[in-house]
């Protein structure tokens, strides 16, 4: 870093711009993000933007990234003009982009090295170089040691340092890294530094374009750009930006540069000094430990806070401050230690403390469909706040956190500042004699974090409100009366920031902790530190020399291993899972084996009762016949009409029959004779198959007896139609189902996985590694496709191996010609899933709307049911063009049919069209850019 | 548990509900458009059936039965060669070849009584079966028509007078569209309770609760008592307007009966749908359980088909099933008429399973709970 001012100044002045952003405005649907900001950024220099969140900091880098695409301006980098994809293309390999949120663009299932391994693959490096480079890098960053380690396990200094081994891994010609340092202890934030600095005095061209929130940090980079309301304030150095506003700070320096009303009212915060007085312990945490399976959250932790005291914990993400206030409130049960809240043992059954106290978690938890009143309402009735008394209590709220404006509002229509506003009028509701505060201020800018502030210190010194808050904002520790350090679950040190500060021999806080901090982890990071040192002196000249070592091999081949890499990392993601897994393996199973016996059109087993007021022998050969029938089950006799009514009302009887009184004897003299049936019709095609039976074993019955008795055949028609039931003589439900349910599970399942698993990617924000990385559209989706077509694969064969063991199915047909039906076919459904993924945004979205798109045709247009020639319109084009139709004959044909590749052949013909038809629709479809 | 923090929670739950446009669309397509489509979509059993005719003996009878076939039973009859039918067959263009063999009017004429034959696609299970026998019958009237003039007509000396009860013209309309609504009523109380849990558990809002005085078995019962009575009130809406209003389907018993028994098996399908939020950690993993959970308890519940034609094991285990008494319970009042004398076991069952389901969940959520802070 370049200490000297004017020189950085002119230099970033002289030096060619490595970007150049002239007149780029941005809206997300109504909101302005970025409004005609120009640029030029200079190579060679860390450049920082500055400026709290939601000001177009991180838009600005997508842009530049060129992973957002321009709406309006020109953006040049690296010589060329980023909306053109061939530039693009030539230039991704020297960018590399670290999206903003801790691990955004990592897999937080996979471990360390496989991450590395992953983006250092997508680059073609060959095994061994990206190998050496992969050790290279962890040992630089420390993380060596926990190369195993799944990234969602890290911490978030850890997790940052990992993001910056894979934006490093391709030697970057320009970094992009969007607040890289946000919720990391303020350590690892010095470490991060100390190794950007490393990596830019071993490559001095390389430029680093930082956005920040934290202004202690910025006043390390050569070149600011200040920014608020997606405009530009100001840029120069950071000096220039002090010396212009003529303030002591660069935080104040910005609070000066943003415009007059946002700062209207806002004055230097003076906190009163607290009353010497003793006054009594609302807190007291003795040796307090959390366990979550070996590993240990909180570490033998023990503070005391005083009556209206304001008590800091500071620290990073992860270093178990939420979980110790989790502890307090009740929420998790504390493995070992004991604490106490006004005197009492915390016990999370303990309904009255709670009511004296008021929580506000982290991410300002608000009911988003309530509006502010009614947010407020609802917390003062659960509460027990008297009903009579809310609506004072409401508007006493309302007034002094300044809601008034947003009383009818929802709040995720309001700003971030009075979103946090709301958050603790909720959380004082009730009055609370201790407030216990998890990170309010993350993301929320300076000028309303020190409003914020100044309510917090009101409430101290005037309402006597016990204030327990954490942050890892330095200057907010600075305003506490007490603050604690804390660090991998133990705490440091705890005392006044001044006698802190003292006692470690520092002019400032943040040196302070860092002293702590290091000494905390003495053994572990310094020994890394100087090891990584001295690798670098070793190692650095060889990590250039075999830069382009991976242009070497061919194009193709390069694309087929990007290819592979992105199956390999989908498979192991997949493979940690649980539910997914569960679904994508036995999913298809279960489902067969639900429909196998529950779409069954067979029927049997049907109960019927007789009302037999003729008991002859006639009559009861009449029955006779039926209670042969399989079809049948007779119960018990019935006496009268209203049992009849009765026990069909039931549903017990689905046939009544009634032979009149003097059957046997009209029958014999010849007189007609009438037999009442009633069928059960609340199932229609039930009862129409009853009817059918019923019918035919009455004139089965007349037949028998007019040959038995009178040796007549008048009965007997002109001609018999002799009804052959062909490839399923027996006619049994189950053998038309199964063949016919495999193709709609083959189509369902593997579709909602790969639809799910590039959606997933949308959602979580790794898909912006297709956006800035060479992998092109094809390899992304063809990538994601094969290990869904091995598992599409996998199911088949499950699926058949239970049609012919369990269902007792018989394969009579080629079993290879349905095994190329079959990859066919499972290559088709996944690429249809890729279709849909590419215009579903969110997960749910994908795995409902998949299922209705492919379900409805499948079940309805393609002949599983009714045959695709017996459909009209547009039904009947859907059921010609839908794969599933080809399918379904190919599996019904070697099922069933009994039918080889000779009988079939013309059916894969649809098939092998479909699938280049689909996946081109797919990588038309999907971008390459976010819009 | 106070009464109170659970209505206040119950109200909450449901003014979040109404805000939420997808979560109220998909009730409103639940209970109106699906309901329909479901009564409106059910095809007649034989609809368009594919039949071809192998025509050998070209006479004026056998034009009379090639005649005979028609829309909309029917497709007209394809006339093709015997060589043909075997292939058209395997490729699956006709459920039906009908064979009629040369000098078959002679013979019929001659009282030789030829024979006809008819192949049938026994894979095609819902045409092959009732198809058959309509072609049998179909047949057997020209057939005889056609000799009438030669010989006298026969009466059979005993008649069947066959009466289909509940819905005499077995209109499948009736069936459909209260099955729908069966299955609407799980689907949405498992969906929306589900959601509704991890809806608030995504935003870290049941820590929020957690910290106020109010307990997991209040958070749990509002979250049933609301979503249930969403269910409830638009099933009735349903009932009255969709399907006994617009689609004009007669019900034979008491819907307040059938109202208070959906009100008992929601008490059961809320208490597995928060069961089913607590395994599942994101909304697209709850969408994926409840497509597993969903389909065996509307298919094999017998509400599609009837539950004796399911291996007996099916039905056994079934019984475990709330769904299953639903069905038997709305099948029997709305269709059949009967009263509360004959459907109290099903109000036994299903309070029984929905307690047993109810305390599962709450084990369940007490235990969940604590990793969701």
């Amino acid at each position: 870093m370049n200490s000297d001012p004017s020189h950085t100044s002119i230099s970033a002045l002289t030096r060619e711009p490595i970007v150049r952003v002239s007149g780029v405005s941005l809206k997300y649907r109504e909101i302005r993000a970025l409004d005609d900001v120009t640029l030029d950024l200079s190579s060679g220099q860390i450049i920082g933007l500055i400026g709290p969140d939601g000001v177009g900091k991180s838009s600005l880098m997508a842009l530049i990234s060129g992973a957002r695409q321009i709406q309006i301006g020109k953006i040049e980098v690296l010589g060329g003009d980023i909306a053109d994809a061939g530039h693009r293309r030539k230039i991704c390999s020297r960018i590399a982009f670290m999206p903003q949120g801790l691990g955004k663009n990592l897999y937080s299932t996979l471990s360390v090295y496989e991450n590395v391994n992953f983006f250092g693959q997508l680059f073609g490096y060959s095994r061994d170089e990206l190998n050496r480079r992969i050790s290279v890098l962890l040992e630089k960053t420390g993380l060596e040691p926990f190369a195993n380690r799944p990234a969602g396990k890290l911490s978030g200094g850890m997790k940052q340092k990992l993001g910056l081994c894979c934006a490093l891994i391709h030697d970057p010609d320009l970094l992009i890294l969007d607040e890289p340092t946000t919720g990391v202890d303020p350590l690892s934030r010095r470490q991060f530094w100390e190794l950007i600095d490393r990596i830019r005095a071993e490559r001095p061209l390389m430029s680093v374009l930082v956005a920040t929130a934290y202004m202690e940090e910025a006043e390390r980079f050569d070149w600011l750009v200040a920014m608020y309301d997606g405009r530009i304030l100001d840029v120069g150095s950071p000096s220039y930006h002090m010396e212009k506003t003529g303030a002591p700070s660069l935080e104040e320096a910005f609070i000066k540069l943003m415009p007059e009303e946002i700062r209207d009212g806002h004055r230097e915060i003076k906190i009163p000094r607290r009353s010497s007085d003793s006054a009594p312990v609302i807190i007291e945490a003795k040796d307090l430990t959390k366990h979550f399976g070996d590993f240990v959250a909180v570490d033998r932790v023990n503070f005391r806070i005083e009556r209206a005291e304001i008590f800091g914990f500071l620290g990073s993400n992860g270093c178990g401050k939420t979980t110790t206030m989790k502890i307090l409130t009740g929420l998790l049960p504390a493995s070992e230690g004991q604490a106490w809240l006004f005197g009492q043992q915390v016990d999370a059954q303990d309904l009255e403390t709670r009511r004296r106290v008021g929580y506000m978690s982290q991410g300002f938890s608000l009911y988003s469909e309530l509006s502010v009143y009614q947010n407020l309402a609802l917390h003062a009735r659960l509460f027990q706040v008297p009903e009579n008394e809310i609506p004072g209590r409401v508007s006493r709220m309302i007034e002094r956190f300044g809601l008034q404006r947003a009383i009818n509002s929802l709040p995720d229509s309001l700003p971030l500042g009075v979103r946090q506003r709301l958050s603790l009028a909720v959380a004082l509701i009730h009055e609370p004699e201790l407030l216990i505060l998890d990170e309010p201020t993350s993301g929320v800018d300076p000028v309303a974090r020190d409003h914020f502030w100044e309510l917090l210190i009101k409430l101290s010194r005037v309402d006597n409100v016990t204030i327990f808050i954490s942050t890892h904002f330095i200057n907010e520790a600075q305003r506490c009366d007490r603050i604690s350090l804390m660090h991998a679950g133990q705490v440091l040190v705890s005392d006044t920031p001044a006698a802190i500060t003292e006692r470690e021999g520092v002019s400032k806080l943040e040196e302070a902790f860092i002293g702590y901090l290091e000494r905390a982890t003495n053994s572990h990071y310094s020994d890394s530190d100087r090891e990584a040192d001295k690798n670098m002196m070793n190692l650095t000249p060889s990590l250039e020399d075999e830069a382009d070592g991976r242009n070497q091999k061919s194009f193709w081949s390069l694309r087929l291993r990007r290819m592979l890499s992105l199956s390999r990392r989908e498979s192991l993601e997949l493979s940690r899972d649980p539910v997914s897994l569960t679904l994508a393996i036995f999913g298809s199973l279960i489902l067969m084996f639900i429909m196998g016996y529950g779409i069954s059109m067979d029927v049997e087993d049907l109960r019927f009762a007789v009302l037999d007021r003729d008991q002859t022998i006639t009559s009861h050969n009449y029955l006779l016949n039926l209670v042969g029938s399989r079809y049948f089950i007779q119960r018990p006799e019935l006496t009268d009409y209203e049992e009849l009514d009765k026990r069909m009302e039931s549903g017990e009887l689905s046939v009544a029959i009634e032979i009149p009184p003097n059957f046997g004897r009209d029958l014999g003299r010849g007189i007609p004779v009438q037999i009442g049936v009633w069928v059960d019709g609340a199932m229609p095609q039930r009862a129409e198959t009853v009817r059918s039976y019923i019918q035919g074993l009455h004139v089965q019955w007349l037949a028998d007896r007019a040959t038995h008795e009178q040796g007549s055949d008048v009965m007997n028609s002109s001609a018999t139609v002799e009804t052959r039931f062909r490839y399923n003589p027996d006619v049994k439900s189950i053998v038309s189902m199964v063949p016919g349910v495999i193709p709609i599970l083959l189509l369902l399942i593997p579709a909602i996985l790969t639809a799910l698993s590039v959606v997933r990617e949308k959602e979580l924000g790794s898909i912006v590694n297709l956006y800035v990385t060479p992998v092109s559209r094809l390899e992304f989706l063809l990538g994601k496709q094969l290990p869904y077509l091995g598992l599409g694969m996998a199911n088949f064969f499950m699926l058949v191996a239970l049609a012919t063991i369990v269902f007792r199915v018989p394969l009579k047909g080629s079993f290879l010609t349905l095994t190329i039906g079959a990859l066919l076919y499972v290559s088709c459904s996944t690429a249809m899933g890729l279709l849909i993924s590419t215009f579903t945004k969110s997960q749910v979205a994908a795995v409902f709307g998949t299922a209705v798109l492919t379900i409805m045709p499948a079940a309805q247009f393609s002949g599983m049911i009714d045959p695709v020639s017996s459909l009209q319109g547009g039904g009947a084009f859907i059921g010609k063009i839908y794969p599933t139709t080809y399918f379904l004959v190919i599996s019904r044909g070697a099922f069933s049919k009994g039918l080889v590749f000779g009988d079939l052949y013309h059916m894969l013909g649809p098939l092998i069209i479909a699938i280049p038809v689909l996946f081109g629709l797919s990588v038309g479809l999907l971008r390459k850019q976010e819009k | 548990m106070r009464i109170k923090n659970v209505y206040h929670l119950g109200v909450k739950e449901i003014r979040s509900l109404g805000r939420d446009p997808i979560m109220m669309a998909l009730i409103v397509f639940a209970f109106t458009g699906a309901i329909f489509s479901a009564g409106k979509a059910v095809p007649e059993t034989l609809q368009n059936a594919p039949i071809a005719i192998v025509d050998e003996d070209r006479s004026a009878l056998s034009a009379r039965i090639v005649g005979s076939f028609y829309p909309p039973h029917f497709l007209p009859p394809i006339i093709i060669n015997h060589a043909e039918m075997d292939e058209r067959m395997d490729r699956g263009l006709d459920t039906f070849a009908l064979n009629v063999p040369p000098e078959f009017q002679r013979d019929v004429l001659a009282g030789r009584r030829p024979t006809i034959q008819l192949n049938v696609d026994a894979t095609r299970m819902s045409q092959a079966f009732t198809g058959s026998g309509y072609i049998q019958s179909i047949v057997s009237q020209e057939v005889q028509d056609f000799v009438q003039r030669y010989r006298e007509y026969y009466r059979p000396p005993v008649d069947l007078a066959l009466r289909i009860r509940f819905n005499p013209n077995l209109n499948k309309t009736w069936f459909g569209s209260v099955m729908k609504i069966i299955d609407q009523v799980t689907m949405l109380a498992i969906v929306l309770t589900g959601a509704a849990l991890i809806r608030e558990r995504e935003r870290g809002l049941i820590e929020h609760l957690l910290v106020m005085p109010v307990t997991p078995l209040e958070i749990m019962v509002s979250k049933i008592w609301s979503m249930g009575v969403v269910v409830l009130v638009s099933c009735a809406l349903s009932l009255t307007l969709v399907v006994q209003g617009f689609l004009k389907v007669p019900i034979q018993g008491s819907v307040p009966l059938f109202l208070c028994g959906t009100g008992v098996y929601l008490f059961a399908a809320t208490a597995l749908g928060i069961f089913l939020g607590t395994m599942a950690r994101s909304m697209p993993q709850l969408g994926l359980l409840v497509m597993l959970i969903l389909l065996p308890l509307q298919m094999l519940s017998g509400g599609m088909t009837p539950r004796e034609s399911m291996p007996e094991w099916v039905q056994f285990v079934m019984l475990g099933a709330p769904t299953t008494h639903f069905v038997i319970l709305a099948q029997g009042v709305l269709y059949r008429g009967a009263g509360f004398n004959l459907v109290w076991p099903q109000f036994v069952y299903l309070g029984i399973i929905g307690m047993a389901f109810f305390s599962i969940a709450l084990v369940r959520f007490r235990k969940a709970i604590s990793t969701m802070v």
